[in-house]
């Protein structure tokens, strides 16, 4: 019960609440086994991937001389196969060229809204802030096809610029709708403080907003990185050639050929693509969840 | 003199006269974003809506041919098979996440120990990207070596496997099952959230005037916890309606085109078949929907402020 501090329960001063009018079995039976079963569920194909891609082909499909849950003999062969015989090490550094430079283009164009938006309070923001939130909600499954025919008259067709140009239009929203409630809860008189003594509203924002809200920059910092890397539709659509695709198309396309699904080297493949985002995520949890729960929250 | 010269405002130069006028100020901040977005995302939508009134094809700029491919969707029985699947995939799936997402956030809600630890797993699935999980879906839907069916009949439950993909029953039941599986953390987690929000006085309080716990849930937590559920369940149905990834990965549609969703279907006419108007027009048929979930929680959420007293 320790590290149910403040902060995990704000709103009850004394530790543990009403729990006392529980009954120990009465909690196991309404809250630890059903919260049991969610985990188990929620993680078993975490398992599975992770189980299959250290599987040796043999054991894969013999259920029947060895338990399918456990593996006897552990093989890094899937794993050898899929980073030294396939493109996809190439198709993991397209995934982190194309979401590191579509994150730093849509924070910088999003500080900058977010900022003139809450702050400068120019006629009419609070029309674009809404204007802006309201493009959050335009899901890419409708704008693919037009956008297709954009990327391929630009020139863009299977180069990265297609997908780092395109990512932010569902990224710039976000992060600006989660920006403008950060710079709202940064107190005005620092800034106005700030102007008296001289400042312009460029040295504002940017020694005085901007290192009060790092824990924002974070949040959506690692958010969006986290939506570019698991993006598909467009992914899918405007890039190719083998050697251009980035991680979910290629495992999805490369690695399935229609004769014989090679298991091991498919779950190889997803349990690697989701390792930089589940390591970004562990660094940053709470980030995560402010920046998740933020954008409902407003 | 010397004051008087030193006082002085240096003449003001160009940039900072920019600096000083909120409006010119203003306008820059806000260029890349309004660039980006008009170019990007309003221009692509009008062009998405024009090419739904032409024969474009790939390679091909087609020329304006009025609403016939909308008279040829509304003729087209997989089109409308598509529909059909798309609101009973978002309905089951969004009915299901939001009550099993719900018991879990009052779970994690609960004082458990390593409480940190439980609300960082489950919000695992969702962080994964969708294609990944969905292929080890793809597995343990196996038609031979599922390991559910492998569970299921060491159990003695059934004596063949399950053929979770190629029956067109099935298949629906199996994608939603997916689709549930990754959303359950954003709504457990999203309305967790809401729920630390509302007062432990209260629960106490209704305690005190004799409330059980159904009580307490129904006229103490569910009451504050209305707003919260409606933002994040319009969030959870929008990205259910418009899903692409998951049925792409596991069925591409089938079997016989009986887990086609819309935007699916688009894809595979539009991008697959090139034929852009067409699946442009696939496309646009899904935006009335989208507009009235939008709406719908938009002015429920108008009502619910105006009655707590909020201004405008």
């Amino acid at each position: 019960m320790a590290q149910i501090g403040p902060k995990a329960n704000p709103a009850g001063g004394d530790e543990g609440g009403m729990t006392y009018l529980q009954s120990m079995p009465r909690r196991v039976v309404t809250i630890y086994v059903p919260l049991a079963v969610f985990v188990i569920v929620l993680l078993f194909p975490f398992y599975w991937m992770t189980i299959t891609a250290i599987k040796p082909n043999v054991e894969m499909t013999s259920y029947d001389t060895s338990s399918p849950f456990w593996v006897v003999h552990p093989t890094l062969q899937n794993i050898r196969y899929l980073l030294f015989e396939t493109s996809y090490p190439g198709w993991l550094l397209n995934t982190t060229i194309i979401s590191i430079a579509a994150t730093v283009l849509s924070l910088i164009a999003a500080v900058l809204a977010a900022y003139a938006i809450e702050r400068l309070r120019f006629s009419g923001s609070r029309q674009v802030g809404l204007a802006v939130f309201l493009a959050y909600l335009v899901p890419p499954s409708i704008l693919f096809i037009p956008l297709s025919v954009m990327v391929f008259n630009l020139g863009l067709y299977d180069t990265p610029f297609a997908l780092i140009l395109t990512y932010p239009t569902f990224l710039v929203p976000f992060c600006t709708w989660l920006l403008m409630g950060y710079f709202r809860s940064i107190p005005f008189e620092l800034e106005e403080c700030a102007l008296i003594d001289g400042a312009s509203r460029w040295q504002v924002l940017t020694k005085i907003v901007l290192p009060l809200s790092v824990p924002g920059l974070i949040s959506a910092g690692i958010f969006a990185f986290t939506l570019s890397w698991n993006e598909f539709i467009y992914a899918l659509t405007f890039i190719q050639s083998s050697e251009n695709k980035t991680v979910p198309v290629g495992v999805l396309t490369e690695l399935v050929r229609s004769d014989v699904y090679e298991w091991g080297s498919l779950m190889a493949g997803a349990l690697i693509g989701s390792l930089p985002v589940v390591i970004l995520y562990s660094f940053f949890v709470e980030h995560y969840v402010s920046s998740m729960t933020g954008a409902v929250k407003e | 003199m010397a004051v008087t010269t030193a006082a002085a405002p240096p003449r003001p130069s160009f940039l900072s006269r920019i600096a000083e006028s909120r409006g010119l100020l203003s306008f820059g901040f806000m260029l890349p974003t309004v660039v980006l977005l008009l170019v990007f995302l309003t221009y692509p939508l009008g062009l998405g809506v024009w090419l739904g009134f032409t024969d474009a094809r790939i390679g091909r700029p087609g020329v304006f041919i009025g609403l016939e491919n909308y008279e040829y969707l509304w003729d087209d029985s997989v089109f409308w098979l598509s529909v059909f699947n798309t609101v009973l995939y978002t309905v089951s799936a969004s009915i299901l996440k939001f009550a099993l997402g719900l018991w879990l956030a009052l779970l994690l809600n609960e004082n458990l120990p390593f409480k940190s630890f439980f609300r960082a797993v489950v919000l695992l699935p969702w962080v994964v990207p969708t294609v990944l999980s969905a292929i080890a879906f793809w597995w343990i839907y196996d038609s031979q070596f599922s390991i559910i069916s492998w569970a299921l009949k060491q159990m003695g439950l059934i004596d063949h496997n399950i053929n979770f993909l190629g029956d067109p029953q099935n298949a629906r039941a199996s994608v939603i099952a997916a689709n549930v599986w990754r959303g359950i953390p954003f709504v457990a987690i999203t309305l967790l959230a809401g729920l630390q929000t509302i007062p432990q006085s209260l629960y106490e309080a209704a305690t005190l005037d004799g409330a059980g716990r159904w009580q307490l849930f129904r006229y103490v937590t569910l009451p504050l916890l209305t707003p919260i559920i409606a933002i994040t369940m319009t969030f959870s149905v929008l990205f259910t309606f418009t899903d692409f990834q998951l049925i792409y990965v596991l069925t591409r549609g089938g079997p016989v085109n009986a887990t086609h969703l819309m935007a699916t279907l688009s894809f595979q006419r539009g991008i697959s078949g090139g034929q852009l108007g067409e699946g442009a027009a696939i496309a646009v048929a899904m935006i009335p929907f989208l507009l009235g979930a939008i709406l719908l929680s938009y002015f429920g959420l108008q009502r619910r402020r105006w009655q707590q007293g909020g201004g405008d």
